[in-house]
């Protein structure tokens, strides 16, 4: 068993699928945690993925370049982001309840407009995908998508915004502490729309990711719990943009493992759904082993509402 | 522009909170009618039609209401004491699968017990694996301040793999030719029809009698109070000596029991074995129908009948005039936000300055 675990880890294949399995969580992630840095929990993220997913896709079918397909994706992201802003932050309604309607709704309006579009294709139809960066002389990097360099690119982009610039102060602030913000001349309800249209953005280029270089078809249930597994992973990061790329990779490494493993020779003894059961498993594993020490932004999910305590 | 909290909620805004959401739920859904090129009236029509249009219809309509009375009753007691359980789905799959694994295995005969006892050990075999998958996240929860909606969300996905194993390996069905379902019930334990040559069966007074208990604890018993109390304000509830933890498991076994037995319910009145696209997302949906019901368990009974409309006429109207399923998911997930966005404008007004 240790001698077949080795045999897996050592192939530079293997590594090439950990880093492209990482790629939509990492923009999920982001995208959650711009979100609950503000103070607003998003569980619109796996409703988003799909639009994105959809969106981006059926745009590039239509024939518009890969990556319009991208900005129409984070577009179409941001738009659902900026019903959850005003749902949540504007009305100040139930953070939970209003980022469950949002998936629901954002998944049956992408699988109606899928069902209406392509009713009599009894195959999924096919777009021609983002192709390798070959020219980049890197081993592993050169053999993904330019998405993938996005997305490890936002990691440092993302720890600069929140822990270098005014407005990265401004929403770590209406996250932890809005009355003080406000007190500051920090308008709460501005900075939380803002960082949560820009982390459903991610989210929408997270769904991208699958159909427009994963897959190069939009699937019925293809995000698969992707998003819930965001939402597990940024308590497990901390918040921080870095650890988020560290938990992307550890999460993405043993998905990568237990797709290789049902493969191997011996690996029928145990039924496949235990393998697939791995993600899910392990990102509930993740919450309760940083359970004792997570330190939730203060304000998240607490609803502000100006002159009121 | 902000809000202001309303000192008293006249007639007049409740009345215009109902009409302002279901105008807003026709108006999304007529747009996409009106994309689809089908005739919105026509379209209309036939939803109504195939959902209450004759006692066909209305048997359809009320047998599909069945598991959706119990996910909804599920939902609406956790959100009450403020436990988010979106694992609905997940409870009654492990439901369905406890009751076959009770009442129909070794070789169909069901362990050999007289089928009276053995009905009600599979509705407590259900109702158990429910709440035993709901009590982990709502232990954690309590304990840990582990957030219950992501585990439970996650525990969804876990446990119909987990069935789907099941369904591979040793509760399948041998004269299936290949197709994953389980076992079959025992003949006797499948429950007696209500009418004739429908599918509508005897599981809706289960569900109703369950709708009732529900409300009936948490409006008379000390439980019930204990839920309300913490709830509302868990600090208060403690400070007033409810022992807030115990509470909030022991809604964890109520939810979770309650999603289990509508697995059951539906084994054993409808489909007599489980697959897995026994449920099209009646967790999801249950929670829509919490939230519609305002959390009251007795709501939760008309509401279920509503959205089971909606689905069961868009099935039938799809068929005819070419418009997706998926236009009955849109109304229903439109409704759940109007309403939430409804009952804020009950208790605050827009102030433009």
């Amino acid at each position: 068993m240790m001698a077949e675990l080795f045999e897996i880890v050592s192939q530079g294949n293997f590594w090439v699928a950990v880093l492209r399995l990482a790629t939509p969580l990492l923009f999920g992630v982001l995208g959650v945690l711009l979100c609950e840095r503000a103070g607003v929990l998003n569980l619109g993220i796996e409703g988003i993925m799909v639009a994105g997913a959809f969106a981006g896709w059926l745009a590039v079918y239509l024939g518009a370049s890969l990556w319009t397909g991208v900005l129409i994706a984070a577009g179409v992201g941001a738009l659902f982001g900026l019903l959850h802003a005003f749902l949540t932050v504007f009305l100040a309604l139930s953070q939970h309840v209003s980022g469950l309607g949002i998936t629901m709704l954002a998944t049956a309006l992408s699988y109606y407009g899928y069902r209406m579009m392509f009713a009599d294709m009894s195959s999924p139809p096919t777009v021609e995908t983002f192709s390798e960066m070959t020219e980049l002389a890197i081993p592993i990097l050169g053999q993904q998508t330019p998405l993938t360099l996005l997305a490890l690119l936002l990691v440092p982009a993302i720890g600069w915004l929140l822990y270098r610039t005014p407005f990265g102060l401004a929403i770590r602030m209406v996250g932890e502490n809005p009355h003080a913000a406000e007190g500051q001349g920090v308008s709460v309800h501005l900075t939380r729309t803002i960082s949560i249209m820009a982390g459903s953005a991610l989210m929408g280029i997270a769904g991208a990711f699958l159909t427009l270089a994963a897959f190069n078809a939009f699937f019925f249930n293809m995000i698969n719990g992707r998003g819930w597994i965001c939402v597990a992973l940024v308590v497990f990061a901390s918040w921080r943009p870095g650890k988020a790329l560290i938990g992307a990779l550890l999460f993405a490494f043993f998905d990568a493992l237990q797709i290789r493993l049902q493969t191997t020779p011996g690996a029928d003894v145990i039924p496949y759904q235990l393998y697939l059961m791995l993600p899910y498993v392990l990102s509930i594993v993740a919450l309760i082993v940083v359970a004792r020490r997570a330190s939730y932004p203060q304000a998240l999910m607490k609803p502000y509402r100006k002159g009121e305590r | 522009m902000r809000l202001e909290r309303r000192t008293r909620t006249t007639w007049l805004v409740l009345s215009g909170a109902v009409i302002g959401a279901t105008a807003t739920v026709l108006a999304v859904s007529t747009l996409l009618v009106m994309w689809a090129g089908a005739p919105v009236g026509q379209t209309y029509g036939l939803l109504m039609k195939g959902a209450f249009g004759s006692t066909f219809a209305w048997s359809e309509t009320l047998t599909r209401s069945v598991p959706l009375i119990f996910t909804g009753l599920a939902a609406a007691v956790a959100f009450r004491a403020r436990l988010f359980n979106i694992g609905a789905e997940g409870q009654l799959y492990a439901g369905a699968i406890a009751a076959v694994a009770v009442g129909g295995m070794h070789g169909g005969t069901g362990f050999d017990i007289a089928p009276a006892v053995l009905f009600v050990l599979m509705l407590l075999a259900a109702a158990a694996a429910g709440a035993l998958v709901l009590l982990g996240p709502a232990w954690l929860k309590a304990k840990l301040g582990v957030d219950e909606v992501v585990t439970t969300l996650l525990l969804n996905f876990i446990v119909l793999l987990g069935v789907s194993a099941l369904l591979d390996g040793p509760m399948k069905d041998p004269l299936s030719m290949g197709w994953p379902q389980s076992v079959v019930l025992v003949s006797d334990l499948e429950l007696g029809k209500l009418i004739d040559k429908t599918r509508l069966h005897t599981g809706l007074l289960w569900a109703i009698a369950c709708a009732v208990a529900t409300w009936l604890i948490m409006k008379y018993s000390t439980m019930g109070f204990d839920i309300r109390a913490t709830g509302a304000n868990p600090r208060a509830a403690a400070f007033v000596g409810v022992k807030t933890t115990r509470t909030v498991l022991l809604v964890a076994l109520l939810s979770g029991g309650l999603a289990g037995l509508g697995g059951a319910i539906e084994v054993a009145g409808r489909t007599s074995y489980v697959t897995l696209d026994m449920s099209p997302g009646y967790g999801y949906a249950g929670i829509v129908i919490a939230m519609l019901a305002g959390l009251n368990p007795l709501g939760v009974v008309a509401a279920s009948v509503l959205v089971a409309g909606v689905l069961v006429g868009a099935d039938s109207m799809s068929r005819a005039v070419g418009v997706p399923t998926y236009l009955s998911d849109v109304m229903v997930a439109t409704a759940l936000l109007a309403v939430l966005v409804a009952t804020a404008l009950t208790q605050y007004r827009l102030r433009w300055r």
